[in-house]
């Protein structure tokens, strides 16, 4: 075995390794949302996370835009924080919008769905660091139960 | 520059509990071919590697042109290694290259000379060792005496100012033999360098030598000229030379008494 | 009895730790000191010859199989809830967070990792590390430190192969034999994996077993008795201890990783 051909086979090996590696980022992985970009903050108070967790997909009419960074409780009123990392290419959502936690289909994860509001003259612009106020929390199916229990005995 | 290459200082070494030598003494004058003989199994092959530093005596002290190996750092003793040279039994060929390359190996890796010359250098070091036609065979397809021939090429690839030859005629047909006492008494001569042989082929080397300790018992029990040797009133030494089979040193190896162990059965 | 018992545990803990002493000293010496690329690269090339690429072939048949069975008993549960479209999820989030490292290392001692023992310790049995020693080379420089470097580059490479190649198993037969739907597979699956959680800890885990195999592949070779007996029973241990290792390791990896 001559040497150049060594060389020839380990060059293949390494170009196939890189391959793989990019099929696995762009392709099952999808690198370009995953927060790797540019990012910038926001925040949202809801009563009841239910099953939402950190990374956790922020969607916009079912697309991808940034994912949850982090899940803290506020100190003072004990109600759970949600720190969202938007992407940067999506910036222009007016302080308007409203973010709730869905479901994808009836066992799937929990993820935030974002609804972008109205804008006029007195509107703003959400930028970094902003807290959205309109928020709906997580759908309990205990308390819904509950709920339909009681609205029955009635 | 001092007439004695290898100066051996009372020196002792043990394998775990075992003792192999203990306060053994020896000198190797520069330019002449010393053999070591002795019995089978007394770390004949051990001295060599205390000579080379491959292992570290428990005392005394081992010169080599002056420094003390046991003492060397790391370094050093790399420093020191490039002067001496070894011809292991097997030969210690690197399997994965051929002829050409083993031979090549020591000079490609201490020296950044151009691969024109390193392929003059390797074939000069073939033909004195008649091994230039078989340059590019692989160590596996080298008879034993060929491989040790080879290996003897590389061996003073870098013109070593000493050369060890661990039994160098060990399981050699009559033949290759005679070839390398004749390579040994002739690198010996005309490079000038200084040859340790350690060996139990008597013949062949009292035929070549300019000195011959003979160790046995953890220690040297006879040393001197071929001719001195020969006229040695030592017990041992003469039984050694002889080749007979009982006497000094015992046929047996030490046991409790032999009707003791056979009762012992029968009790 | 007991204190036999006891003085047998006590040999064989020392008899650990020794050994374990001198897979580091054997390690350091390879490893600390100026890099000579002059000499060491290609001696770095021959070895990712010799232990990443004859590796391939291994590597890449089993991942498309363990691609093909996992899309093929995942779908058979997942079609009982209807939530076939979460095949592809199954599949790569097994190969990349445990499959790809894990299997890739068990595979790699067994491939590579006993070959680099049988050859250390031959090289020893036939006294050529010894040799190469006297002529003032350092064996541990010129014949480990390749092999540890080529071992530890080529084992993420092969993981990275074998994930790749299992999910694309996976896609055959769940896409094109069991007909879930070619889109819902790549989208759910990229919906699902993340880049830095899921990809990147995986090719840590498989450095981290890569250091693992290759260290105790070289050490049991470096270490053996050198006789054929005990050059047949290191490369046993070596691919008997490497797996253990490996299994273990990968449990506190993955409660590490995935585990908070």
């Amino acid at each position: 075995m001559t040497t150049r051909k060594i060389e020839i086979l380990v060059g293949t090996f390494i170009v196939l390794a890189a391959a793989a590696f990019l099929m696995l980022a762009l392709k099952v992985a999808n690198a370009g949302v995953s927060g790797s970009g540019e990012s910038y903050v926001l925040y949202a108070k809801f009563e009841n996370i239910g099953g939402l967790k950190v990374r956790s997909p922020i969607k916009v009419g079912g697309v991808v835009v940034g994912r949850v960074a982090s899940i803290d409780l506020d100190t003072v009123y004990y109600t759970p924080v949600v720190k969202m990392e938007i992407n940067e290419q999506y910036s222009n959502f007016p302080e308007t919008s409203s973010v709730a936690i869905l479901t994808s289909g009836l066992l799937g994860e929990q993820y935030l769905g974002l609804q972008p509001g109205f804008i006029d003259e007195t509107v703003e612009i959400l930028a970094d660091g902003d807290s959205i106020q309109d928020t709906r929390s997580a759908i309990v199916l205990e308390e819904l139960i509950g709920q339909f229990l009681f609205n029955r005995g009635n | 520059m001092s007439d004695i290459m290898v100066d051996i200082q009372r020196l002792s070494f043990s394998r775990g509990e075992n003792l192999i030598y203990d306060g053994m003494s020896m000198q190797v004058r520069r330019g002449k071919v010393t053999a070591i003989m002795g019995p089978s199994g007394i770390g004949k092959t051990t001295l060599l590697k205390l000579i080379g530093g491959q292992l570290k005596p428990d005392s005394g002290h081992i010169l080599f042109d002056g420094q003390d190996i046991p003492a060397l750092s790391r370094a050093e003793l790399y420093q020191a290694r490039k002067k001496m040279s070894m011809l292991f039994q097997s030969g210690a060929l690197f399997t994965e290259m051929s002829v050409f390359d083993n031979v090549a190996f020591p000079i490609r890796e201490h020296t950044r000379l151009p691969e024109s010359i390193i392929r003059l250098i390797v074939l000069m070091k073939l033909e004195s060792v008649g091994l230039r036609g078989a340059r590019d065979l692989m160590p596996a397809e080298l008879s034993g005496g060929m491989a040790r021939r080879a290996a003897l090429a590389r061996a003073i690839a870098l013109d070593p100012e000493l050369i060890m030859y661990d039994e160098p005629f060990a399981g050699q047909d009559p033949i290759s033999m005679g070839v390398i006492v004749r390579l040994i008494k002739e690198l010996n001569n005309a490079l000038g360098l200084t040859s340790i042989v350690v060996s139990h082929d008597v013949t062949e080397v009292m035929s070549i030598a300019d000195y011959v300790y003979v160790v046995a018992e953890k220690k040297v029990i006879g040393h001197g000229t071929p001719e001195q040797l020969r006229q040695d009133k030592s017990e041992l030494v003469q039984q050694f030379l002889q080749g007979e089979a009982d006497g000094a040193v015992p046929f047996h190896y030490r046991a409790n008494a032999y009707e003791d162990e056979l009762m012992e059965s029968a009790r | 009895m007991i204190t036999d018992k006891l003085q047998h545990l006590g040999r064989n803990t020392l008899n650990n730790v020794a050994g374990f002493g001198r897979s580091g000293l054997m390690l350091f010496g390879a490893l600390v000191g100026k890099p000579d690329f002059r000499k060491g690269f290609p001696l770095l090339i021959k070895q990712l010859y010799v232990i990443g690429v004859l590796s391939l072939l291994i590597i890449v048949v089993s991942g498309l199989f363990i691609g093909m069975v996992l899309a093929l008993q995942g779908y058979t549960v997942l079609v009982k809830f209807g939530a076939e479209g979460m095949l592809g999820p199954l599949v790569a989030l097994s190969l990349l967070r445990e499959l790809g490292p894990v299997v890739t290392a068990l595979l790699f001692a067994g491939r590579a990792g006993s070959a680099l023992t049988a050859e250390i310790g031959l090289m020893k049995a036939t006294e050529q590390l010894s040799g190469m020693e006297m002529m003032a080379v350092d064996p541990l420089r010129r014949i480990i430190a390749p092999r540890f470097w080529a071992g530890v580059i080529s084992m993420p490479l092969l993981a990275l192969v074998f994930n790749a190649v299992g999910i694309l198993g996976g896609h055959l037969i769940g896409v094109d034999w069991l007909g879930v739907d070619g889109g819902s597979y790549w989208s759910t699956m990229q919906a699902n994996v993340d880049l830095y959680q899921d990809v990147l800890n995986g090719v840590i885990k498989s450095i981290v077993f890569a250091v693992i195999v290759i260290w105790i592949a070289l050490h049991k070779g470096y270490d053996a008795i050198p006789t054929s007996e005990g050059i047949s029973r290191a490369t046993t241990q070596t691919v008997v201890t490497a797996s253990l290792t490996v299994l273990g390791f990968d449990f506190i990896l993955t409660a590490l990783m995935f585990g908070g």
